[in-house]
């Protein structure tokens, strides 16, 4: 059992919440995940990916998006509950060394595994480029945060409601063209935000990883369900990841896989808002006719 | 109509058994009693729920059973037996309807017998070498040891359950058990009983092991292994649940600075094989450890209130012909596949399943095609598969082991319409805690290297179970768990 000491909204469908998990806060490092389940009998196993942690409170932060109805379980949870199971740090580290001029591309939810990566290239003494992506305003998390590591911090939205107006991509595009490209870049995102950065930054040669969250259930290297085809050989994600060569990944064949139970997820997630089910819809309507009585905006 | 219908098995073995009239039997009458069979679900029902497909036996048919036994002085089945049961012993108790004596003496050796009854492959152990099989000239005609087992097993457990064996006082030594499946329990109850601490670190919600994530509900009852777990809590053995060792916590540190004096590693088998032809990781092609996962452990097949989501599939392949090749294709029937094939490359003589369950899968559906292996998996226009490339295949001149080793025909190929297939070709050993942990010495197939007394090259830590013999079964796990334990709590003896 893990408790959750604090929690906070950052949108409609992005949460923040700190978990009592001692054994996890200390080994972890940048780049590592955590399986969750909020219900060992019947619940899902879920991998998130950790934003933070600190050793000392013996808590780890998870930033999630309610994507499907396990992790808008999870976002039901309040401080002072509990989450019955969590499992990790699992997946190696991220490679971490002093490279030069590192580029890190978060993308929406992405931005949250990004931070103890780029912290960790900071401490290792590397010039530190952020560039954080979202569709629009209130889906750019971590701002404050990423500002007090990077050296330079770029934030794009999809719709130009704030910062830039552009795609990640595009940005990357003009770091990897400057006189002096970075020497190495991580991205991670949305599945298909990372392909084509795979792509944006190939054309110039500059080394990029990606850190891929697959379909997984243990997450300890015995399903197999998280594989991928990498360089054409076959990889694990849980084991052999979950950071990969950018350049070497099937991108097409993994986002295949990713929509495996698609149909399932989507009809499971439809019966959770229309049953009237999601006390999140209700906390979201409470929150903005609040906000709208008191003729702030969002 | 149900050939072993429990109520008609009953019966006619109480007839039998009236016949006997309580005299004394030569062996000629030995001989001639009737095997007992397996009373079970009806195929057609069972295929389609999950609940324990053998039912056991009735008492009477116990008592025929195990009156079939002709108590050979030199015993060849107890050296067919991983852990050595005293097979005639156990058996003599119950033809004389002292179940009780009859679990003591199992007990003795078998800590598990509800489960071993259950899924040993008693064909290929005790019962390969019993001298009444070989009388009667057929395997199956040998003394039926493992439903005997399960019978007395479940007798036991119907009347509350094994006495709890005694637990000594308390030495201060600390023993780390890694991994909660057969090899770790059996290790952790035989630590615990001489009075160490035991604490069982497992990665999984549940303990089990394979037995909770592998083999099925249909085949293994989870309150049996349930069971178990608590038995141990009882004796004092405590569990860390969702602790990876290695991640969570390396072993190093358990025994440097956690206060461990020994472990053991039993952490199970590893990263699925694929068959490595073109189209595996196409969306429909499970290896047997995800979809068996997702149905057992995840509780998939329960669709109302499961929240972990399993394939919809109509026609499924299975690639494999061992245990977990039935065990997903009994599964798939289960959860509605209209048809299910088992693609295996030779023929049924050469599976290496447990023959009851190869016999279980053909009553209830199951399509074998020998002779028969895949080239491709087939792909749809939206990366889903759509159907297997097959080859087919003919016995060709023995090799060097003497077995007929299957040779491709040469344009065989053809194409069959499935849209879920799923790998069961056994598994590659876990990188996991051999990459955490310096100085523990693998082998090239990555399975931690063992002495006679499964004691690995790191001082202090012993290792079994499929970790170290690749993919095993069940009882070859205890066994090298029993063997474990013993040099553990020989080792804490001389370390005072």
């Amino acid at each position: 059992m893990n408790k959750i000491v604090s929690k906070a909204r950052l949108s409609d469908e992005v949460f923040r919440i700190e978990v009592e998990a001692p054994n996890i806060a200390r080994e972890r490092k940048a780049g590592q995940f955590v399986i969750v389940q909020t219900d060992t009998e019947w619940g899902e196993r879920v991998p998130l990916t950790i934003a933070d942690a600190d050793p000392h409170r013996g808590t780890v932060t998870l930033i999630f998006q309610t994507v499907g109805v396990s992790t808008h379980r999870l976002a039901e949870l309040e401080p002072g509950q509990s989450i019955e199971a969590m499992l990790g740090p699992l997946g190696n580290p991220t490679h971490i060394e002093r490279f030069g001029h590192a580029v890190c591309v978060g993308g929406g939810i992405g931005v949250a595994p990004m931070h103890p990566i780029a912290q960790a290239l900071k401490q290792a003494g590397n010039k530190v480029t952020i560039i954080i992506g979202a569709r629009t305003k209130d889906l750019v998390i971590l701002e404050d945060e990423m500002r007090a590591i990077a050296d330079e911090l770029i934030v794009v939205t999809d719709d130009g409601s704030y910062g830039r107006k552009a795609l990640v991509t595009e940005p990357l595009k003009e770091l990897c063209g400057a006189e002096t490209p970075p020497d190495i870049v991580v991205a991670i995102g949305p599945p298909v935000m990372m392909k084509f950065c795979a792509e944006a930054t190939r054309p110039f040669g500059v080394r990029t990883l990606a850190s891929l969250n697959t379909i997984m259930i243990d997450g300890t290297g015995m399903c197999g369900g998280c594989r991928v085809s990498v360089g054409g050989q076959t990889k694990f994600v849980c084991v052999d990841g979950p950071e990969f060569d950018a350049h070497q990944v099937d991108w097409d064949g993994m986002l295949l896989r990713l929509r495996a139970y698609k149909s399932q997820e989507d009809a499971a997630h439809k019966a959770l808002h229309d049953g009237g089910q999601c006390r999140l819809d209700a906390m979201a309507d409470d929150a903005r006719k609040k906000a709208e009585a008191e003729g702030g905006s969002r | 109509m149900n050939m072993h219908n429990a109520g008609d098995l009953g019966a006619k073995a109480k007839e039998v058994l009236a016949g006997l009239d309580g005299r004394e039997l030569g062996n000629k009458d030995r001989m001639a009693l009737p095997v007992q069979d397996m009373p079970c679900q009806d195929p057609l029902d069972r295929a389609r729920n999950m609940e324990e497909v053998a039912l056991g036996y009735a008492e009477a048919q116990a008592r025929i059973e195990a009156a079939r036994c002709l108590q050979c002085k030199n015993a060849p089945c107890v050296s067919g037996c991983p852990v050595s049961i005293d097979i005639p012993g156990f058996i003599a108790q119950v033809a004389k309807g002292d179940y009780h004596a009859a679990a003591d003496v199992i007990r003795k050796t078998n800590l598990l017998p509800a489960i071993c009854g259950r899924v040993c492959p008693q064909e290929k152990q005790c019962q390969a070498p019993c001298t009444l099989g070989k009388a009667l000239k057929g395997v199956d005609k040998a003394v039926q040891i493992g439903r005997l087992e399960r019978f007395v097993a479940d007798r036991e457990r119907a009347a509350g359950g094994a006495p709890m064996p005694r637990v000594a006082a308390p030495t201060g030594k600390r023993v780390a058990v890694i991994g909660a499946g057969p090899a770790g329990l059996t290790v952790a109850a035989d630590v615990r009983r001489e009075g160490h601490e035991v604490v069982i670190f497992e990665a999984f919600q549940k303990p089990g092991g394979v037995m909770v994530y592998g083999i099925p509900e249909f085949r293994l009852p989870k309150a049996i292994v349930r069971e178990e777990a608590e038995k141990l809590e009882r004796m004092g053995v405590s569990f860390e649940l969702n602790y990876l060792v290695g991640r969570t916590r390396p072993l190093s540190a358990l025994l440097e600075e956690d206060g461990f004096d020994a472990a053991f590693v039993g952490v199970g088998a590893g990263l699925p094989k694929f068959m490595g032809i073109p189209g595996e990781n196409l969306v429909g092609v499970f290896s047997a450890n995800e979809y068996l996962t997702r149905a057992n452990l995840m509780r998939a097949w329960d669709r109302e209130r499961a929240a972990t989501p399993i394939y919809p599939s109509r026609r499924v392949a299975v690639l494999g012909g061992g245990n977990v090749a039935m065990d997903s294709a009994r599964m798939a029937l289960r959860l509605g596949a209209d048809e299910v094939h088992v693609l295996y490359r030779r023929t049924r003589d050469e599976m290496p399943a447990r023959a009851e369950e190869v016999a279980h899968a053909i009553e209830e559906g199951i399509v074998f095609d020998f002779l028969a292996s895949p080239t491709e998996v087939l792909g749809d226009e939206k990366g889903a598969v759509r159907g297997l490339r097959v080859m087919s295949y003919e016995l060709g001149e023995p090799d060097a082991s003497g077995r007929r080793s299957p040779v491709a025909i040469d344009g065989s190929e053809h194409d069959v319409p499935y849209d879920t297939v799923i790998v069961a070709v056994g598994n590659e050993s876990n990188p996991l805690l051999a990459k955490t942990t310096p100085g523990l010495a693998v082998d090239r197939k990555g399975h931690v290297l063992v002495d006679e007394s499964q004691k690995s090259s790191l001082d202090g830590v012993w290792a079994g179970g499929d970790i170290v013999l690749g993919a095993a079964t069940v009882i070859l796990a205890m066994g090298e768990g029993r063997r474990a334990a013993a040099a553990i709590n020989e080792y804490l003896r001389a370390k005072d």
